[in-house]
């Protein structure tokens, strides 16, 4: 509120205050209230992104120490770079490995998540048919349930499919159990497409599938990207399903099943720099594609909840 | 053209049914079927034992020490992550100092403050859980958090943390809490920077302060956006599995008072003989659990939806 805002619409005050003095100590007082606000949120706001920001820069500095440095002087920077700590980690605690699965199990899964979750929302958003309602309700309803629930079942189905302990096995649970959102999502951001462009495009001949590739998934984009964006955060952070499904060779572990695994060997083993570095591998990847995509990460985890 | 588009529906529905069907729906249902069998998976058949495994966690002292803690969770964690969520995007939005005829206006470097509360978001649950494990090292004198504490001259609160049985709990609760709440910051900046200036500048005219405009203005005008965030922190509370599992000492100790359905479930499963169908049991006490959750919150938010 500013002086010009009162002496604009002196009507509009709720208690008219006769002198342009008391005016000028309700204006002073607000503005020492805005004041003290203004400090006080700066204080806290600054209080809380040191206690975002230190134990993340903690990780990274005492990747770079020797591990007696890190436990006689856990606080102080590194004395000289480590980096022999970074090569440890990548080889000998194989995090080198479990970082390429990881890769190739979300990129495949995401973009899986993405083709079958577009494609199952687009025939639910926009062709009449009956079951349609059925079919949505079962996608949508398995936002409801918790995953842990059917842990042993899935442990059974995926240990008959001979899918168990495979690559491809857990790319197909994570595009599975990724539909519910996905087609949640795109169903409804489908429904707010302008349907003209596509009968137009039916009109002239093209097919259905080819009207979908060509047009509808052109017109989708902003709403695949940010699922996109929130499939593959959380595909690449999931840690019970490959704990359950994935848990044979150690070859084809992922990232975060390879650092709690390197948290409890690191444990016997007092290699408290390799398990730094190996947080740090794990770490910094996502963060620097946050940073350089925030604004579109951000637009894509919030967006289900905004819907 | 009719035969072609239930042809093109089939097709694009195939696959995507396919995998849901056989990767969720059926596991889904398989579970109450071994709930009701006395499968080990020592042995290659199952009998059906009607609802003893049912009995069995009903008279299963630590399933409901679990099941309280998960209630604690619950409780707790979306309260004060949303309350902090709700708080700082009430500064950031709203906190700053005045300039021109601006009357409301966000605090300088609000963008900076949201993307580093973002950043726990990012990161997997397994990287967070293991850095506070480090940082709650018991040790006073390689723990941070005792270290910091003794550098701050509070050396007399140093703990053993995760090691304490009375405090264990707290401890990774005050993690979900940190990892969460950057979520909500971002969440309800949005919806307040969506609620229109003259609302504020017409609460602040009329003399309200600071307290009462939130209170009164913010909060009921975004009580659909923290009715949805309580959903999503309940799911988070229920589940827990990767914080107290990574965390704590010996999987939900000190003397399993960080003990969370989800681990329960997980070490009768596949850790303690394998007792299948028990385990399939306790997934569907969590159904039902999560269920409850979830038509008490929307009972308890619906409300008219105020439109602007």
């Amino acid at each position: 509120m500013t002086t010009e805002t009162i002496d604009g619409a002196p009507g509009s005050a709720p208690r008219k205050s006769g002198s342009p003095a008391s005016d000028a100590a309700r204006w002073k007082w607000r503005r020492s209230e805005g004041g003290v606000l203004n400090a006080f949120s700066h204080v806290f706001l600054a209080v809380w992104a040191l206690m975002v920001g230190l134990p993340l820069l903690w990780a990274l500095w005492s990747s770079f120490k020797s591990s007696g440095d890190i436990l006689s002087h856990p606080l102080s920077l590194p004395t000289h770079l480590h980096f022999e700590n970074w090569s440890h980690a990548w080889t000998k605690a194989n995090m080198g490995q479990y970082f390429i699965n990881t890769i190739i199990v979300v990129g495949f899964s995401t973009v899986g998540t993405m083709l079958f979750g577009s494609m199952a929302a687009y025939v639910l958003a926009r062709f009449e048919f009956p079951g349609n309602r059925l079919i949505y309700f079962l996608f949508v309803g398995g936002m409801a349930f918790p995953v842990v629930m059917v842990l042993v079942p899935l442990f059974f189905v995926t240990t008959n499919l001979g899918i168990i302990n495979t690559l491809p096995g857990l790319i197909l649970v994570y595009i599975a159990y990724s539909l519910p959102f996905t087609v949640f999502f795109m169903t409804s951001f489908f429904r707010t497409l302008p349907t003209s462009v596509a009968e137009a495009a039916l009109v002239d001949g093209a097919s259905h599938t080819r009207t979908f590739f060509q047009i509808m998934v052109p017109m989708a984009k902003p709403g695949i990207i940010s699922i996109g964006i929130f499939n593959v955060l959380g595909q690449w952070n999931q840690y019970l399903l490959p704990l359950v499904l994935n848990q044979g060779d150690t070859n084809k572990w992922v990232l975060t099943q390879g650092l709690a695994d390197l948290a409890v060997q690191q444990g016997y083993q007092g290699d408290w720099g390799g398990l730094f570095a190996g947080l740090s591998i794990a770490m910094l990847p996502v963060l620097a594609v946050y940073i350089v995509f925030q604004r579109q990460v951000q637009a894509g985890l919030t967006a289900g909840a905004l819907k | 053209m009719r035969h072609g588009k239930y042809r093109f529906i089939i097709g694009f529905l195939a696959i995507p049914l396919a995998l849901y069907g056989v990767l969720v729906i059926s596991p889904f249902v398989q579970d109450f079927q071994i709930s009701l069998t006395d499968w080990t998976g020592l042995t290659p058949d199952k009998h059906y034992i009607g609802f003893d495994n049912y009995r069995k966690i009903i008279h299963n002292h630590l399933f409901w020490q679990s099941l309280w803690h998960n209630i604690l969770l619950l409780l707790i964690v979306p309260v004060v992550t949303l309350a902090l969520g709700l708080f700082f995007a009430f500064m950031l939005n709203v906190g700053g100092r005045r300039k021109g005829s601006a009357s409301v206006a966000g605090v300088r470097g609000s963008g900076a403050y949201k993307i580093i509360f973002f950043f726990p978001q990012v990161l997997s649950v397994a990287v967070i859980a293991i850095l506070w494990q480090q940082i709650y090292n018991p040790d006073p004198e390689e723990g941070v958090l005792n270290v910091v504490l003794h550098g701050i001259g509070l050396g007399s609160q140093a703990q053993s943390w995760l090691g304490d049985p009375k405090l264990a709990l707290a401890c990774i609760m005050a993690v979900m809490v940190w990892a969460n709440v950057g979520f909500y910051v971002v969440l309800f900046s949005a919806g307040m920077s969506s609620i229109p200036t003259e609302i504020y500048e017409a609460s602040l005219l009329d003399g309200a302060n600071r307290t009462t405009t939130f209170f009164r203005v913010t909060l009921p005008l975004l009580s659909d956006t923290v009715a949805t965030g309580w959903v999503y922190m309940g799911i988070i509370a229920m589940d827990a599995f990767a914080y107290v599992q990574l965390m704590s000492v010996n999987n939900g100790g000190p003397n399993e008072k960080t003990d969370v359905v989800p681990l329960l479930l997980f070490k009768t499963a596949f850790r303690d003989n394998s007792q299948y169908g028990l385990a399939a049991a306790m997934g569907v006490a969590m159904l039902i659990v999560t269920l409850v959750f979830a038509v008490l919150t929307l009972r308890l938010s619906r409300r008219e939806r105020i439109e602007f």
